[in-house]
C-alpha cells in the first residue's frame, strides 16, 4: 500500500459525497460493478464543470445504471424502461434552463428506448446522454442485449451470441449526435473530462462507456474479476480521437477504440424551434414560457 | 385564480369537438403538449401546434404514443401544465405511462377520441370500448379520473374541468371524446378568461429541508415541487416513501397503493359530474355517456310520448363511477337501461351498485356508428313492462 493512501485522515470525506444522496448508500451494485466508478466520475465532472446543480437534473431508465438518477444528489427522475430520453426531452423543453443528463444502460437506451435515443439525436435535444455499457442486462440475470457481442454466452443465449450488436458511436454520430465519446471504466480522468465537456455543449451529446459486470458477464464467460476486467481494457483499448465511428464496432475479445469520434456544432431543437417560428410568425411569435403553471 | 387570458379564445364559435378540446387545454393553461398522428384524434395537437407558438409554449410530435405519454410528465415535472391526445392503438401503448403518472402522482391529461377496436379497428367511425382499459388498463391497482363529454362545447368545458381535476388530486385524466362528439361541429361559447377558473398547482411553501415529496396533505394529496428550485427530489415508478425513496416492503407497499386509492374517495361521493334528466318521477332510467346520451335523449323523449315515465342518468365522470347515485337510484326505479357503443363495459358497474334492487338492461353495440333511437325506446318499453 502507498504512503499516500495511509495519508488520508480517517475523518475525512469523500470528495464526491456531496454530489451523492449519502443517506441512500450502500447502493445497490455489485463488488467490482463499473457503475459506481462512472458515477465517482461524473460528480467529479460537476464539481469542475462549476455549474450551478440547482439547475441540473438526471434522469435514468430501468437496470443497474437505471438506479444512478436515485443516488445523485440532483432533482432526480427514474423513469420507465426505455423511456429516459422522452421524458428528458419534456423536461428540458419545459424549463430550458436545466442541463438535462440522461444515465442509463445499453438494453435500456438501445433495445427498448433504441428508438427515442436516435429520434432525439435527429432533432438534436440539448440532453447529454451517459450509457453504461456492459454489454448485457444485469439486473435481470445476464440476458443477450443488442450490444452484447457475438460469441458471448449469455442468460438466454446459452450456446453462444450469434446475432450482431450494435456498433452506439456509429449509430450516434449517424443519427445526428452533436458529440459522440467512448471510454472505458479504465479512463476515469479522460471519462471526466468528457463527461465535464459535454455539460458545456449544447447539443445532443452521448457518451458510450464500456462497464465491467463481473457477476454476470464475465463470470459466464470466464473473464475474471473486476481487476481483470480492468487489465483487459488497458490491454486493448486504443484511444484514437476523431477515428471514424465505422471502425469502432465492439467484438468479445477485440481492441477497444476508446476516444472523442465526433464534437460539431448543430443547432438544436429549441433553437431551429424559435428560429423557424421568428421566420413565419414574425412578432406574433410569443417565446414559450412553458413553466407558467403558477402557484396557488 | 382564473384563466390566463393569452391562451382563452373569448367568442362564439363554430367548433368541432377536438378542436374545441384543443381550446379547452390552452384555455386550463397546458403550454405543452406532445402527440403521434392517430385518427380520429390528431386534430386537437394540429390545432395547438397552429396556436401554441402564439400563445407561448410547445408542442412537439414525438416519435411514438409511449414517447408523448412520458414526454409530457417530463414537462409537468419542469413545471408545465401538460397534455397528450390519441386513440385506440395509441391509448395501449400510453398505458405504461398511465401507471407512471399514478404512481409518481404526475397531474396530467390524455386525451382519447375513441373508435372502433379492438386493434386498429375502425380508425374514423366511432365506439365507446375504451372505458374499462381507462380505468384498468395499466398494471396495478390505481386510480384515475374520467370524463365524458357529449358535445363539442362540454369537449371544452370538461377539458378545463380535467386539467383541474388532475392538479386537485394529482391523478392522470382520461377525456374519453368519442370519434362522433370529437367531429361534430357545434357553437361553443368559450368565455372571458376571468370567468374560467383554473386550480393552480399545488406547489409547496416549505422549505427544501422540510420537504417531502410524497407526504399528504390533510386530503390525501401531497405538494409538488417543479425540477430547478432547489429541492433536489427523487421521482420513481418504483413503490417509495414519503421521501420519494425505494423502498421493497409490505408497509411502504401497502400505505402508498392505498392511499393513491383513497384520495379519489371524496370523489366517489360528493363529487361525481352527471345530468339528471326527469329523474324526479322515473321508472325507468338510461344510463349513458357520450354521444350515446344524446341518441337516449330522442329514445328516452319518444317514451315518454308513449306514456313511459323514462329519465337520464348521464355519466360525466365515469369514473370514478358514481355509485351512491346509481345505488339510490335503484331504490326507487324500475330499472336501468344501459346503451354503450361496446359489448357491455359500464353496465357492469351499473349492474354491480343497483345490486339486484333494479333491473339492468344493456344495451350493446359493436361500434362503427351509433344506436338507433328505437333501439333504446325498445329496452325502455320491455323495462318498463
Amino acid at each position: 500500500m502507498s504512503d499516500a493512501i495511509l495519508d488520508i485522515p480517517l475523518d475525512m470525506t469523500n470528495p464526491v459525497e456531496p454530489f451523492l444522496r449519502m443517506d441512500r448508500m450502500p447502493h445497490i451494485w455489485c463488488p467490482a460493478c463499473g457503475i459506481g466508478t462512472t458515477v465517482n466520475c461524473f460528480a467529479r465532472a460537476l464539481e469542475s464543470s462549476k455549474l450551478d446543480l440547482n439547475k441540473v437534473a438526471i434522469v435514468s431508465g430501468i437496470g443497474c445504471t437505471g438506479r444512478v438518477a436515485g443516488y445523485a444528489n440532483l432533482d432526480s427522475f427514474h423513469t420507465t424502461h426505455g423511456r429516459a430520453i422522452p421524458f428528458a426531452t419534456g423536461l428540458k423543453l419545459s424549463n430550458p434552463e436545466l442541463q438535462v443528463v440522461v444515465y442509463s444502460g445499453d438494453g435500456d437506451l438501445f433495445a427498448i428506448g433504441g428508438n427515442h435515443f436516435i429520434h432525439a439525436a435527429r432533432r438534436n435535444m440539448d440532453i447529454k446522454v451517459i450509457c453504461v455499457n456492459n454489454l448485457t442486462y444485469a439486473m435481470t440475470g445476464g440476458q443477450t442485449g443488442p450490444a452484447t457481442p457475438t460469441e458471448v454466452i449469455s442468460a438466454t443465449s446459452p450456446y453462444g451470441v450469434f446475432e450482431p450488436s450494435f456498433n452506439l458511436v456509429q449509430m450516434a454520430e449517424a443519427a445526428g449526435a452533436s458529440y459522440v465519446a467512448r471510454w472505458t471504466t479504465y479512463h476515469v480522468k479522460q471519462l471526466s473530462r468528457a463527461m465535464e465537456e459535454v455539460l458545456h455543449k449544447k447539443g445532443f451529446c452521448f457518451i458510450e462507456v464500456l462497464s465491467p459486470c463481473p457477476t454476470l458477464y464475465q463470470r459466464r464467460n470466464k473473464m475474471g474479476d473486476g481487476l481483470d476486467a480492468m487489465k483487459f481494457y488497458k490491454q486493448v483499448s486504443k484511444v484514437r480521437n476523431g477515428a471514424p465511428t465505422s471502425e469502432c464496432a465492439l467484438t468479445r475479445a477485440g481492441e477497444i477504440v476508446v476516444g472523442k469520434f465526433v464534437d460539431r456544432d448543430r443547432p438544436d431543437y429549441l433553437e431551429l424551434l424559435t428560429h423557424q417560428m421568428k421566420e413565419t410568425l414574425g412578432d406574433r411569435y410569443a417565446d414559450p414560457e412553458v413553466t407558467t403553471c403558477s402557484e396557488g | 385564480m382564473h384563466a390566463d387570458p393569452k391562451g382563452v379564445l373569448t367568442g362564439v364559435h363554430f367548433l368541432d369537438g377536438d378542436h374545441a378540446c384543443c381550446e379547452g387545454t390552452l384555455a386550463a393553461g397546458a403550454r405543452f403538449a406532445a402527440g403521434y398522428p392517430i385518427t380520429p384524434s390528431t386534430e386537437v395537437v394540429e390545432r395547438f401546434a397552429w396556436r401554441i407558438p402564439t400563445v407561448g409554449g410547445i408542442f412537439i410530435q414525438m416519435e411514438d404514443e409511449l414517447a408523448a405519454s412520458i414526454a409530457i410528465q417530463g414537462a409537468v415535472w419542469g413545471g408545465a401544465k401538460a397534455f397528450t391526445v390519441t386513440s385506440g392503438p395509441g391509448f395501449s401503448l400510453m398505458m405504461e405511462h398511465i401507471g407512471y403518472a399514478a404512481i409518481t402522482e404526475t397531474p396530467c391529461v390524455f386525451v382519447n377520441v375513441q373508435r372502433g377496436g379492438p386493434s386498429t379497428g375502425l380508425p374514423t367511425l366511432p365506439a365507446q370500448a375504451d372505458m374499462m382499459q381507462a380505468r384498468w388498463g395499466s398494471h396495478g391497482d390505481y386510480s384515475i379520473i374520467a370524463l365524458c363529454p357529449n358535445s363539442p362545447q362540454e369537449c371544452f368545458d370538461l377539458t378545463v374541468t380535467g386539467f383541474n381535476l388532475a392538479e386537485e388530486f394529482r391523478v392522470p385524466v382520461m377525456m374519453m371524446l368519442d370519434e362522433c362528439v370529437g367531429h361534430m361541429t357545434e357553437k361553443v361559447v368559450i368565455p372571458e378568461s376571468d370567468q374560467i377558473a383554473i386550480t393552480p398547482r399545488r406547489f409547496t411553501h416549505q422549505s427544501p429541508e422540510e420537504f417531502r415529496l410524497f407526504k399528504p396533505k390533510e386530503d390525501l394529496v401531497p405538494d409538488m415541487v417543479k425540477a430547478g428550485d432547489g429541492y433536489r427530489f427523487h421521482v420513481t415508478g418504483l413503490t417509495h416513501d414519503e421521501r420519494g425513496y425505494p423502498s421493497m416492503n409490505v408497509e411502504t407497499q401497502d400505505k402508498l397503493v392505498r392511499r393513491m386509492q383513497d384520495k379519489l374517495k371524496p370523489f366517489t361521493n360528493g363529487r361525481a359530474l352527471f345530468e339528471a334528466v326527469n329523474l324526479d318521477d322515473a321508472e325507468v332510467v338510461v344510463v349513458s355517456y357520450g354521444i350515446t346520451s344524446r341518441v337516449a335523449q330522442r329514445a328516452t323523449q319518444m317514451a315518454r310520448a308513449q306514456g313511459v315515465k323514462a329519465g337520464i342518468f348521464r355519466l360525466i365522470t365515469a369514473w370514478p363511477f358514481p355509485e351512491q347515485h346509481i345505488r339510490e337510484l335503484a331504490g326507487r326505479v324500475k330499472a336501468f337501461v344501459v346503451p354503450e357503443l361496446n359489448l357491455g363495459q359500464m353496465v357492469h358497474e351499473v349492474e354491480r351498485h343497483a345490486a339486484g334492487r333494479a333491473k339492468v338492461i344493456s344495451v350493446p353495440h359493436a361500434g362503427g356508428t351509433v344506436h338507433k333511437p328505437e333501439v333504446i325506446l325498445k329496452a325502455i318499453l320491455e323495462a318498463a313492462r
